[in-house]
């Protein structure tokens, strides 16, 4: 099967710099277009029924795809298996619910502060848990993030199961209105963030916390003993992932106004997961590929009401037997790199 | 907070804790055995227990034709249909544990992938059985009929020695030590043991691995299936997302004991039973899965391969 990762790597190493900008200058005006793509009539086949092709957009598209970068610092990068992801989606999404209709600060003032609070936690789950390995990390994530379903469910301040409803609408920024009739600036928003995020592993791969997670997911005991201070790395890759969670709760919290426990399940941490293993593990691009298509397929296939959950799951199934590496696996490319690396010496 | 509840029904709380754990023990096999032998976490585990719930109701009702209102059965008819409810329960689960490993783990398994694609590929496969599940039964929950009297043998320092509860103990005891004494005596055992230990030596000593992980799936999913029919027993009430719960505290018992270790198990799981169903009384039904996770991060934290956890191999994503 072609690797289509490699092949636009390798275009894109072909490339100069002009050409590169252009290219993402044209990607990003692409991207920036799509919400108006269910307007014509050849592009009608993206249209999704029942729940409006604009909002699908914002939620789950663009929310997955954040959610998954994020997570993806966590698992694809540093190999820390995390199945309690939703918790900081959750704790974002509900500062911005109390914070909101409790005080006077806007979402844009509580953005930082709902992502502090997700960090916060990050660290105080991972300074005990992270010094575990593999599956017992797996189930200790897995179970903080049913702890603060349940603790959402069983406090006042949270509203129990009715949820918090009436969570105000973040304010107009340089004209831009951030309602339910303009679900297309939300998902700039959440497109710019995105954006901010593939900005920011990109830069962070390249220097010291890239290199030492790469060494933590490949060998964590030849990573201690190459003097990588391995458990603070992993809290800064836990706390990091658990920010860009949390900012995407808040941005939700305030997209959809209204929010409950049942929302944050553990279907989400799976969701999540899924999106970064069927892309591709590690590899943001395949993250990217693999968040738009889990949360655009079960929308697309809406029709089917009643077996939508069905066909998602034979097709998890069926994906990962023919491409266990993901649709973009990185593996291949590694190993050219590898071959080229050799070759030159 | 109510902490008198713990001295005035202590016994019988430690009864139904005890029968509940047992519960846990058998479900935790079907996590531990597998995690043996393929250091995978079974995703799939807590669906194979819910389509055991659902083959109990089926025998019970379906097949021998009991409604929710027919009177409770007695002598040769009681044992012989309660008999064949838990004997269908359980060959229903190994046939979806064995099915399971063929459809979601054998073909990565030989291609040598990374973990993560065989975890998602059993969550997938988790996905399928629920929602099947969910349609077949639209999404209503299903009821057994009460087939066993739940009479009383008497109480004993405040303990009510129940019918069912008794039925439960006494079987999971009973289970676990037969697949206790098959695990370290029989051929098969060994085999299963071998294998736990190095893949690659079991293969070089001639062992069929593709036939002795079937093997364990099997038994894993056999001992799942009969949970299933005791926790219908007492609980006689499933619906399609039963095992998510059920699944989560069997699998934190496994962990909790040592995962890949069956004694482990059994120890965990009446550990988790108990805790259970103290805090409950204690704090109030819905924080105990709180309480059980908070002492299973204070246990890993000072003993982080379990309590009875050998030195786990490096796991790697």
């Amino acid at each position: 099967m072609i690797n289509l990762r490699d092949k636009g790597a390798e275009l894109w190493e072909g490339w100069n710099r002009p050409k590169r900008t252009v290219f993402v200058l044209a990607l990003i005006g692409f991207v920036m277009f799509m919400p108006f793509l269910g307007n014509f009539s050849f592009t009608s086949i993206l249209d999704t029924p029942i729940a409006s092709y604009q909002d699908v957009l914002v939620y789950p598209i663009g929310m997955f795809v954040l959610m998954g970068l994020g997570l993806n610092i966590v698992v694809g990068k540093s190999g820390l298996l995390d199945l309690g992801y939703v918790a900081f989606f959750a704790i974002g999404a509900y500062t911005q619910a109390i914070l909101g209709t409790r005080t006077h600060l806007n979402a844009w003032e509580i953005l930082p502060i709902g992502m502090g609070l997700a960090m916060l936690s990050g660290v105080l789950l991972g300074l005990p848990t992270l010094r575990l390995r593999g599956d017992y990390l797996a189930i200790v994530t897995l179970g903080f993030g049913e702890i603060v379903r349940i603790v959402t469910l069983n406090i006042s301040i949270t509203g129990g199961t009715n949820g918090i409803a009436r969570i105000p609408s973040p304010p107009a920024i340089a004209g831009l209105k951030f309602d339910i009739m303009h679900p297309v600036n939300y998902f700039w928003l959440v497109f710019a963030m995105i954006l901010l995020v593939i900005w920011m592993i990109r830069r962070l791969s390249v220097r010291r916390p890239g290199r030492a997670w790469e060494a933590i997911r490949q060998d964590e005991d030849v990573a201690m003993l190459m003097g990588i201070p391995t458990l603070r790395y992993k809290i800064w890759s836990f706390s990091i992932g658990a920010a860009v969670g949390g900012a995407a709760g808040v941005i939700y919290a305030a997209k959809v106004l209204v929010i409950a426990p049942q929302m944050f399940t553990f279907n989400v941490s799976v969701l999540i997961l899924s999106c970064i293993v069927f892309g591709g593990m590690g590899n943001m691009w395949g993250v990217v590929f693999g968040g738009i298509i889990l949360a655009y397929l079960p929308e697309r296939i809406r029709f089917i009401t009643n077996a939508r959950q069905l066909v998602f799951g034979i097709t998890l199934v069926a994906i990962m037997n023919i491409r266990p590496d993901g649709l973009l696996p990185r593996k291949k490319r590694e190993k050219l790199k590898a071959k080229k690396a050799a070759h030159n010496v | 907070m109510n902490f008198s509840v713990l001295s005035s029904q202590f016994w019988s709380l430690c009864l139904s804790g005890l029968s509940l754990g047992l519960i846990y023990v058998l479900i935790s096999l079907g996590y531990t055995m597998v995690y043996g032998v393929l250091r995978l976490i079974n995703f799939a585990n807590s669906e194979i227990f819910m389509v055991g719930t659902f083959a109990t109701v089926w025998v019970e009702t379906g097949l021998t034709g009991h409604t929710n209102d027919s009177q409770p059965l007695h002598g040769f008819q009681l044992i012989w249909t309660l008999g064949l409810a838990l004997v269908i329960a359980m060959v229903a689960s190994g046939i979806t544990a064995v099915a399971v490993e063929f459809l979601a783990y054998r073909r990565l398994r030989a291609r040598g992938t990374n973990r993560l694609a065989s975890l998602i590929s059993a969550i997938g496969m988790s996905i399928v059985l629920s929602e099947s599940a969910r349609i077949l039964s639209h999404s209503r929950p299903q009821a057994s009929p009460r087939l066993l009297e739940k009479t009383s043998f008497g109480e004993v320092a405040g303990a009510n020695f129940r019918i069912d509860t008794v039925l439960v103990i006494i079987s999971a005891l009973v289970m676990f030590f037969i697949l206790d004494r098959f695990v370290n005596k029989s051929r098969l055992g060994k085999a299963i043991r071998a294998v736990s230990m190095s893949e690659e030596n079991s293969k070089l000593m001639g062992i069929n691995l593709n036939r002795v992980i079937s093997i364990t799936f099997l038994i894993g999913g056999l001992m799942t299936g009969a949970a299933s029919f005791f926790f219908m027993t007492v609980y006689e009430t499933t619906k399609f997302n039963v095992g998510f719960s059920l699944g989560l505290a069997a699998f934190t018992a496994a962990v909790l004991g040592g995962i890949g270790n069956l004694r482990g198990a059994f120890f965990g799981g009446i550990a988790l039973g108990l805790l259970e169903t103290m805090s409950a009384a204690v704090l109030g039904s819905q924080w105990k899965s709180v309480t059980v996770f908070v002492v299973l991060v204070l246990v890993l934290l000072v003993r982080p391969n379990g309590i009875f956890g050998e030195a786990i191999q490096q796991t790697r994503v």
